[in-house]
């Protein structure tokens, strides 16, 4: 256990987060503690992807990223764009060697990932060829194969069903020590965070515990302004 | 899906571009195998190293010569745009027709030099012979670029407009406002390739900056070709800042004035010309269809084949395919020179500038230049082919690089490259590669005239031998064997659903 008076995972103070040249947040103080499983939660605009990328620029080698845009590679396999989580752990040569032919022992890494992603059976098409849902879960991959013990996700399971979203989101809690995610399912973020974060005009409107929290406190969020 | 079930097999939009590359390059292999790259100069260094001296120290022997030829090299080419413009406008009206298509695809296949050759023979070394020489297939090459923009932009007739029904309103009132601006822009970078290819017209004779390049670096005077050398690059470099549209009809005036297309024509050589000497020499006032004409006809048409065409076509492919899959890998090696994913500000700034250095060197005489180091073998061919291609290559496909964005957390380095910036440039890089691959076949065919045993030499020794008929016949070899590899690229880039809209190539 971490001893209390250690310094917070995250810190932003004070600040102001802009979006293409336009402040979105603005004198923003926050701290994310390790081992918290925050969800952010707020319109669409309010400012949560902005919030995210602030936050991953702080830690860039620490986060597994699963940005809103997969920013996929649309030619080339599933597999390889999961591998692509991995390439910093392994030679130039391996990679590219595995980039012509799939090596057996990256094979073996990808299989097990996209098992637990449901995605074996499409792991050798392009990502072209896959639905968004697919695409999304490919996505997750990229971030589940970089092993880090904090996972930052833009609504990572906005484009899959149910279902498989609390899957998705029960792996992605299990495999990681710090989740962060921006979640438009309420349900699903009182469910698997431990604390809920309600941007609104530019500023965190609520920042509690999820068990002290229902549904409906929530819902004043999404008002319009 | 379920069919893939198990499946281990990458099967991905890449694979299709993956395998058409791998039969390029394999072919380009076995080509190697049985191309003659030998470096026969004892000590290529040694010449290298005074060319390179001569470069360090450029000298004009004689500012009026070096003056004159820079205008004549610019007239030429302005001469040869603008009339190629006006042609290739009027062409590009009737591009529906499979005639007329048929028709630019011809004049285009036939390189400038070969243009040069024929029409020295008829109009002397005169100013017309340099014009209609460039004029005449950048006219098949615009009426090409011009026809596909009115199709492109034409939709009338898609959407059934009233304009369909009037059909010359409907063309100036909607298509070619729409085509007009990209025409501008295509013609006037045809326009530098027109004053490469009027430098290059002076290696056969014409006075232009080839023309004393070539006197001078074959007597070894490096410092006074370097000066000519120097002034084409200034020529080439400082054009967008002085060659503005709105003096464009002073210097289009100015250019007329100063080299007025001339020349002394007789016309009983003309006419012997035409109906004599280009006629094989077995038909020549022989009766026609007659047995004994017939079969002599076919044992000179048989020997031009075993000794000339056939060796020739065999060369030209060869050396062709091999510069092609060499432009290929220089261009993917030089691309994030241009590319703001691999180099920012001043980095790219500087490496597009060497892009453009690289692009703004003909390759023919480049080709020249590499002769002179390593000695007659196809190496510097492909050197000079490669170098010049792969660089136009590189520049706009670094350009095509902007489109593209990146993950936050992308990779760096060659594993950026490789797994994220290759893939997605690919299809387009194919695209541009299989654009150049005609132009690419005809300058192999040219470099011939260096010495280089493709389709060129043959027809360049038949026209120092005056056997012209040889020399028609073997430039209607190219010209088949260039508008055949067009329509094959064509089908590749089709079937590879490959962009098929023309760029600045």
């Amino acid at each position: 256990m971490e001893a209390v008076t250690s310094q917070p995972l995250f810190d932003l103070n004070n600040r102001r987060l802009e979006y293409q040249g336009k402040t979105v947040l603005d004198n923003l103080s926050l701290t994310i503690e390790r081992g918290e499983r925050v969800a952010l939660v707020g319109g669409s605009g309010a400012g949560k992807s902005t919030l995210l990328k602030a936050l991953r620029e702080q830690l860039p080698n620490q986060v597994a990223w699963c940005p809103q845009q997969p920013g996929l590679v649309p030619m080339l396999s599933a597999f390889h764009n999961i591998y692509m989580g991995a390439l910093n752990r392994h030679s130039f040569l391996y990679n590219l060697g595995n980039l012509i032919k799939p090596m057996p022992a990256a094979r073996d890494e990808v299989s097990e990932i996209a098992r637990s992603i449901d995605l074996e059976m499409q792991l050798f098409s392009s990502v072209d060829k896959l639905s968004g849902g697919q695409q999304q879960r490919t996505s997750i991959g990229r971030a589940l194969i970089q092993r880090r013990a904090i996972f930052i996700g833009d609504e990572p399971v906005a484009n899959v069903d149910e279902y498989q979203a609390e899957r998705l989101l029960k792996l992605i809690c299990q495999q990681h020590q710090t989740v962060v995610l921006a979640m438009h399912d309420i349900d699903q973020a009182l469910q698997f965070c431990t604390r809920i974060i309600g941007l609104k005009d530019g500023a965190i409107a609520l920042d509690a515990p999820s068990d002290q929290l229902s549904a409906s406190d929530l819902a004043g969020l999404y008002d319009a302004a | 899906m379920l069919l893939n079930t198990g499946s281990n097999s990458l099967d991905t939009s890449a694979s299709a571009l993956r395998k058409t590359s791998f039969w390029f390059a394999a072919i380009a292999l076995l080509c190697l195998l049985c191309a003659d790259l030998d470096i026969s100069t004892v000590d290529p260094w040694h010449e290298l190293s005074l060319m390179a001296a001569g470069a360090l120290s450029p000298s004009v022997w004689s500012w009026p010569t070096l003056l004159s030829s820079l205008a004549n090299t610019f007239s030429f080419a302005l001469q040869g745009v603008a009339v190629a413009a006006i042609g290739g406008f009027i062409l590009a009206l009737g591009y529906g027709y499979s005639v007329v298509r048929g028709f630019c695809a011809f004049i285009r296949s036939i390189h400038e030099l070969f243009w040069a050759l024929l029409f020295i023979q008829i109009t002397g070394l005169s100013s017309l012979t340099g014009l209609l020489a460039i004029a005449i297939p950048y006219a098949g090459t615009l009426a090409k670029i011009y026809g596909e923009l009115f199709e492109e932009v034409d939709l009338a007739p898609a959407r059934n407009s009233p304009a369909a029904k009037q059909p010359l309103t409907h063309f100036f009132y909607t298509v070619l406002p729409m085509a007009w601006r990209p025409m501008v822009t295509y013609t006037s970078y045809r326009f530098e390739c027109a004053i490469r290819s009027s430098a290059i017209l002076g290696f056969v004779g014409l006075p232009t900056l080839g023309f004393h390049l070539e006197t001078a670096l074959g007597e070894g005077h490096y410092s006074e070709a370097a000066a000519y050398f120097y002034a084409l690059l200034l020529l080439i470099g400082t054009l967008r800042f002085w060659l503005q549209k709105r003096l464009l009809p002073i210097y289009l005036l100015a250019v007329f004035y100063y080299l007025p297309p001339h020349a002394q024509i007789s016309w009983d050589l003309v006419a012997r010309f035409i109906t004599e000497d280009i006629v094989p020499a077995p038909l020549r006032g022989e009766a026609l269809f007659t047995a004994s004409t017939f079969s002599e006809f076919a044992n000179w048409f048989s020997l031009l084949w075993q000794q000339q065409i056939w060796p020739g076509l065999i060369n030209t492919m060869v050396l062709g395919q091999i510069s092609l899959v060499f432009t290929g890998l220089l261009a993917l090696l030089l691309f994030p020179l241009n590319s703001p994913l691999f180099f920012r500000r001043w980095g790219r700034t500087a490496g597009d500038g060497l892009l453009i250095l690289l692009r703004t060197l003909p390759e023919y005489l480049l080709a020249f230049l590499g002769l002179l180091i390593l000695g007659p073998s196809m190496l510097p061919a492909i050197l000079a082919l490669g170098i010049h291609n792969a660089a136009i290559i590189a520049h706009l496909v670094g350009r095509y690089s902007e489109e593209l964005s990146l993950r936050g957390d992308a990779n760096r380095g060659l594993n950026l490259y490789f797994y994220e910036v290759l893939p997605r440039i690919y299809r387009q890089f194919l695209a541009f590669l299989f654009y150049r691959w005609e132009v690419i076949l005809r300058e192999t065919a040219i470099l011939g005239i260096l010495g280089i045993s493709t389709l060129g030499f043959y027809i360049d020794s038949a026209f120092e031998e005056f056997r012209f008929d040889r020399a028609f016949i073997l430039i209607l070899a190219s010209a088949l064997l260039n508008i055949g590899v067009d329509h094959f690229a064509r089908h590749i880039r089709l079937r590879l659903h490959l962009k098929t809209t023309p760029e600045s190539l």
